[in-house]
């Protein structure tokens, strides 16, 4: 049940968007730039994975049902990864350097001050470049928000079980991006 | 040290936002739209809840710049000082102790935030747009504070500094009309 009145039948921060369109549209903004802008050094699958692994440490079911489902869809036939990522990054058939990165992604999440130096050095060693580090930290920290915003709330989310629910969102996601309701 | 090269005159939050400003773009409109517009909170109480939650969050160059806007804001130092120590028994009204509480939730996860803290602010006088502002405030702040120590930006040592971006701060979160090759210190 939502803490404060929210227009029915919609989950998540699109419940949010629609109660607050003026606030919602810098949020999708935000995501859009942020998970779909063209410079970054990351592929629009990979932050999906960063935005996922972090929402899933954070407990934010609907976060991360939504996000691991928009990465299995960019992913395509390797979505398989993205299910390991979640459970056990270590082990998962991604790069070296993704694992570095989820590694920070993990601390930011935690506790931001204790990305160290040598995690940085090391993601480094394994081929990340500035905006690499940089954009890692921002999806994290920016995830931290999302969840807190959707669950501070108490929004309506889907079953985790559901797959039909959030492939059909990954998959709108994954197309059309983030676009802000009417 | 921070994480990436970043200008040296453009301390914590100020070199990120000029580093990549396509994100930093709506970052700013929804900071400026939600802490300097139109709500029935005041600026200064919205400040709080940033001060207190980047207090919790023990993000340093953030609780020095909200707690100076603050300080600005309300005339004295005291109430801010006495919020981040024990919002329960500072100077402010039982509405604002019980959004306090609902930001303080927020900030250690957005599951902690219950149906009985709802209660107690709606109990107190607080409306539905009040709670939610209250939970977007904090959880945006455990954003930048996130994003400034985990890549480690700089924290100017001297209180000058935040005074001159508090005064900046209270007017408008907005992009600096003099931009940003200097120190804000150098207008």
């Amino acid at each position: 049940m939502p803490h404060i009145t929210l227009p029915e039948g919609i989950p998540g921060i699109r419940s949010l968007a629609a109660y607050r369109p003026d606030t919602g549209k810098f949020l999708y903004q935000w995501a859009q730039s942020l998970l779909r802008g063209g410079d970054s050094p990351l592929s629009e699958a990979e932050r999906e994975l960063i935005a996922a692994y972090v929402s899933y440490k954070n407990e934010c079911t609907f976060c991360y049902s939504s996000h691991a489902a928009a990465a299995r869809f960019l992913f395509q036939d390797q979505g398989a990864v993205v299910d390991v990522v979640l459970s056990n990054y270590q082990q998962a058939p991604i790069s070296e350097k993704m694992k570095a990165l989820l590694h920070i992604a993990g601390k930011v999440q935690a506790d931001a001050r204790s990305v160290l130096d040598e995690d940085v050095a090391e993601a480094r060693n394994r081929g990340a470049n500035d905006r690499d580090i940089h954009d890692t930290v921002l999806i994290a920290a920016t995830f931290c928000m999302f969840n807190r915003y959707v669950d501070g709330l108490g929004t309506i989310t889907p079953s985790a079980e559901d797959r039909d629910t959030w492939d059909a969102m990954g998959a709108r996601m994954g197309t059309i991006g983030y676009v802000p309701p009417k | 040290m921070p994480h990436i090269p970043l200008p040296p005159h453009l301390p914590g939050i100020t070199g990120l936002l000029e580093y990549r400003q396509d994100t930093a773009e709506p970052i700013r409109g929804l900071t400026q739209l939600i802490l300097r517009g139109e709500s029935t909170l005041t600026f200064a109480e919205r400040e709080l809840i940033a001060s207190l939650v980047s207090h919790r969050n023990e993000c340093r160059f953030c609780t020095a710049a909200h707690s100076a806007v603050t300080d600005i804001l309300i005339g004295e130092s005291d109430t801010c000082t006495l919020v981040k120590e024990n919002y329960e028994t500072a100077p402010v009204s039982d509405k604002m102790k019980a959004l306090l509480h609902i930001a303080a939730l927020t900030q250690r996860g957005g599951r902690f935030v219950t149906e009985s803290a709802v209660t107690r602010a709606k109990n107190a006088g607080a409306s539905d747009l009040e709670i939610h502002d209250t939970v977007l405030i904090a959880a945006l702040f455990c954003f930048y504070n996130k994003y400034v120590d985990g890549l480690a930006t700089q924290l100017p040592d001297d209180p000058a500094y935040f005074k001159a971006l508090g005064e900046r701060i209270a007017v408008s979160y907005g992009r600096r009309p003099e931009g940003y090759e200097h120190s804000i210190l150098d207008h």
